[in-house]
């Protein structure tokens, strides 16, 4: 088993999302997370799949995805030279005169965001292991409901995921394919 | 600004840019307003019996033509009869474009009547899709189609069309360009990687020619032809490759895989490199991955980088066109072997050996019957090399591939992939529309046939004289054969008793085909004879077979291919050999 995280930046266009999960399924790629979100690009969307590998290779599955004809870019995302984040919100019973509650929250760099009815809010953000953490600090306290995202992650420094495929003003306008007059021959 | 025309006088100006002369395809409701304008239309459209058909006539024209095969349907079960044939074109990697019709896009997700969701459907089997409910989309849906179904490696693309778009006006503007941000095949092959082929073969003194179905699509057998004489290495075709190399030339092996001859067989499990060509090391080939060619070094050649690696590690990949990658190839192979040049002669003597004393072969039945490796390999000694042979899946199938003797690309037609029963009547249709001047045999099963027949009404109405072999064993006689070696001879569910019923003459007679009927050995060139000379209308002639008739080689399923068996219970005699 080994865990990856890819970058996927793919057309905004219907089914996109379907495309990706079916490949995965049908090809037995095990998915752990999964965020879709917009990017600077109103063209384009950016999908975060955090991935177990059991004798898949990782080349193959990238070339795989890159035969979808909506996804135009992947990256792979080390730990190491990416910034992961994960958003937790969960909901504990308690109030502000509840000190423990808030000593964890404050310590692991956690907000609580709402109290409504004798209910807290938390939410914090982090990599995983943050994230699994702070969830184990806060058990004992009775966690009556949690939501979680799937990761994101962000190449360190000027790399970007979409210079490499991309203008400025749009999809690709760089990779024009010219229509021959008969696609027959 | 040009005149408003309807959605459906757009898509069929549209596949009239695409270059389309001809589509298969039945109208139905949703995709009615289309057949408005087709009827005017200088489009050859072929009216079907089953949309199956329309798919596969669609695929078998575009294997025999190389262009780009279409077909048209309806919504709901109109564009769901076409899931096989874009399923198999998917895994034969034919260029297909399929346009179907969808309910108006304000009832669509509404379950309404004749609604499926047939992008949702075919997403995984097919190389791409549309759903386009927009009049104005649909030129560039179609130039998108037709360019990626043809392009790269090639595939099935379904355009699903709602009703709604084909009704109302818009302008018609076919593109000019189109930009695909994800869609950028590599065609030219990297230097430094031919570079590093020329070098591994170079080295190589027990190297073999691996080519699978991309050298044929590629339109590549001449260069095939020059690199395999300048290297000298023994030639195997897959099942898909079949006529991409002259089974005449004295360095054809013959097709490897599970019913491959010996030497083909033998030749990848003992080569020390092989040259992988447009093949994907499919398990049928393979036999049990793990014991696959254990001493090879691979050079993988494919337009698919996804096929690198997938099944089997290649030292040396090479992504781009096999024709242009062997057109790099043999330069840069030439001037290494101006260094050095490996003597392969050992290497032939075993090949040689082995193929002198296991070809492939078969007996005559004992009890008189009609053997149906015989009656294959007579219509391929008569009708000869220039015709096209079109096989349905199984046994008869494999009889096909060992018996006629293919010499040229684009004359050997069936479903390797997919394995898809019924598929040689309509592919056969299509081939005979796409080259009416070449006589088109289809060489089918009586189970097979008994899926798609209905397509010989579409052949004697539309002038489509194809010749059907039907050869009889009354079983569905791959899977029979599978019941004589591993489920101890229990035949559960395979006898179809189709030498009583149906009557293939007295039914061949019904949809305006010449019915002819053939039992007796001694018959069979006759009645070949007399089926090549029907050129007004279909033939069908119902070969009467000898029903325990087996194909051998074989490698079962899941076992090694050093475990090849020439007959049943009888591996050659490897002590004898020197490999």
């Amino acid at each position: 088993m080994s865990q990856h995280t890819l970058a996927v930046l793919v057309e905004n266009s219907p089914g996109v999302l379907a495309r990706v999960a079916s490949l995965f399924a049908r090809r037995g790629y095990n998915i752990d997370s999964l965020a879709v979100g917009p990017t600077e690009n109103s063209e384009i969307s950016r999908i975060t799949i955090v991935l177990n590998l059991q004798g898949h290779a990782l080349d193959q599955v990238m070339a795989q995805l890159y035969k979808l004809v909506n996804v135009i870019a992947i990256s792979e995302m080390p730990a190491i030279s990416t910034v992961h984040r994960e958003l937790l919100m969960l909901k504990i019973a308690g109030s502000k005169q509840n000190s423990e509650v808030f000593d964890v929250v404050k310590k692991f760099g956690a907000a609580v965001v709402d109290e409504t009815d004798g209910m807290l809010t938390i939410e914090a953000t982090g990599e995983s292991s943050h994230i699994q953490a702070l969830l184990l600090a806060l058990t004992p306290f009775g966690i009556k409901e949690l939501v979680q995202s799937g990761l994101i992650a962000l190449e360190r420094g000027t790399a970007a995921l979409s210079d490499r495929t991309l203008s400025a003003q749009g999809i690709s306008t760089t990779h024009v394919i010219d229509v021959q007059g008969d696609y027959q021959n | 600004m040009s005149a408003e025309i309807t959605g459906a006088s757009s898509l069929v100006k549209s596949l009239e840019a695409a270059g389309v002369d001809v589509m298969f395809g039945i109208p139905g409701g949703a995709i009615l307003p289309a057949y408005d304008p087709i009827y005017d239309s200088k489009i050859r459209h072929i009216l079907v019996r089953h949309e199956q058909g329309a798919g596969h006539a669609a695929t078998g024209y575009a294997q025999a033509t190389g262009r780009t095969g279409v077909c048209i349907a309806t919504s709901g079960p109109g564009a769901t009869n076409l899931v096989t044939p874009l399923a198999d074109a998917q895994m034969d990697s034919v260029p297909i474009v399929a346009i179907t019709g969808q309910v108006p896009s304000n009832a669509i997700g509404t379950d309404a009547f004749q609604e499926a969701d047939i992008r949702g459907v075919t997403m995984p089997i097919t190389k791409h899709n549309f759903l386009i409910t927009d009049p104005k989309d649909i030129p560039r849906a179609i130039a998108e189609a037709f360019h990626i179904a043809s392009t790269g490696r090639p595939g099935p693309v379904l355009v699903d069309i709602a009703k709604d778009a084909l009704q109302k006006m818009t302008t018609f503007n076919y593109p000019k360009n189109i930009q695909l941000a994800g869609y950028k095949p590599q065609v030219e092959p990297d230097a430094q990687n031919i570079r590093d082929a020329a070098a591994l073969i170079a080295q190589s003194s027990k190297p073999v020619l691996y080519v699978g179905g991309g050298v044929i699509k590629s339109n590549a057998a001449k260069e095939l032809m020059q690199l395999a004489e300048l290297t000298g290495a023994p030639v195997v075709t897959t099942l898909m490759a079949l006529g991409a190399f002259p089974d005449s030339h004295p360095q054809h092996l013959g097709m490897p895989g599970m019913h491959g001859s010996v030497a083909a067989v033998t030749a990848l499990q003992k080569a020390d490199l092989l040259i992988t060509l447009g093949a994907r090391f499919d398990d049928r080939v393979t036999g049990k991955l793990s014991s696959f060619a254990m001493n090879a070094k691979v050079i993988h050649a494919d337009i698919d980088p996804a096929e690198i690696g997938k099944n089997r590690f290649a030292d040396v990949a090479v992504v781009g066109d096999v024709g242009r990658t062997m057109k790099a190839l043999i330069p840069a192979l030439q001037s290494e072997f101006k260094k050095s040049k490996p003597d392969l002669a050992p290497w032939w003597k075993q090949m040689s050996s082995l193929r002198a004393t296991y070809p492939v072969g078969y007996n005559h039945p004992e009890d008189g019957t009609v053997s149906p490796q015989y009656v294959i390999e007579r219509i391929g000694a008569i009708s000869g090399p220039d015709s096209i042979y079109v096989a349905g899946v199984g046994q008869h199938q494999m009889w096909a591939s060992q018996f006629v003797k293919y010499e040229k690309p684009r004359t050997w037609l069936n479903s390797g992939g997919l394995g898809t029963m019924g598929y040689a009547v309509p592919a056969a249709m299509g081939a005979k529309v796409g080259m009416p001047g070449t006589t088109v045999w289809a060489i089918d099963g009586d189970g097979c046939f008994q899926m798609t027949n209905q397509e010989l009404v579409t052949c004697a109405l539309n002038n489509i004289p194809i010749k059907v072999a039907i050869i009889n064993n009354e079983s569905l006689g791959m899977v029979r054969q599978w019941q004589t070696m591993f489920y101890d001879s229990r035949y559960s569910n395979t006898s179809l008793e189709s030498k009583r019923i149906p009557d293939f003459v007295k039914l061949a007679d019904a949809m305006g085909c010449a019915g002819l009927r053939c039992d007796k050995t001694e018959d069979v060139d006759a009645v070949i004879k007399e089926a090549m000379s029907i050129n007004d209308q279909p033939v069908v002639v119902d070969f009467s077979v000898f029903r325990d008739a087996m194909v051998w080689p074989m490698v079962a399923a899941g076992t090694s291919n050093d475990e090849i068996m020439i007959a049943r219970g009888l591996a050659p005699d490897w002590d004898s050999q020197e490999l």
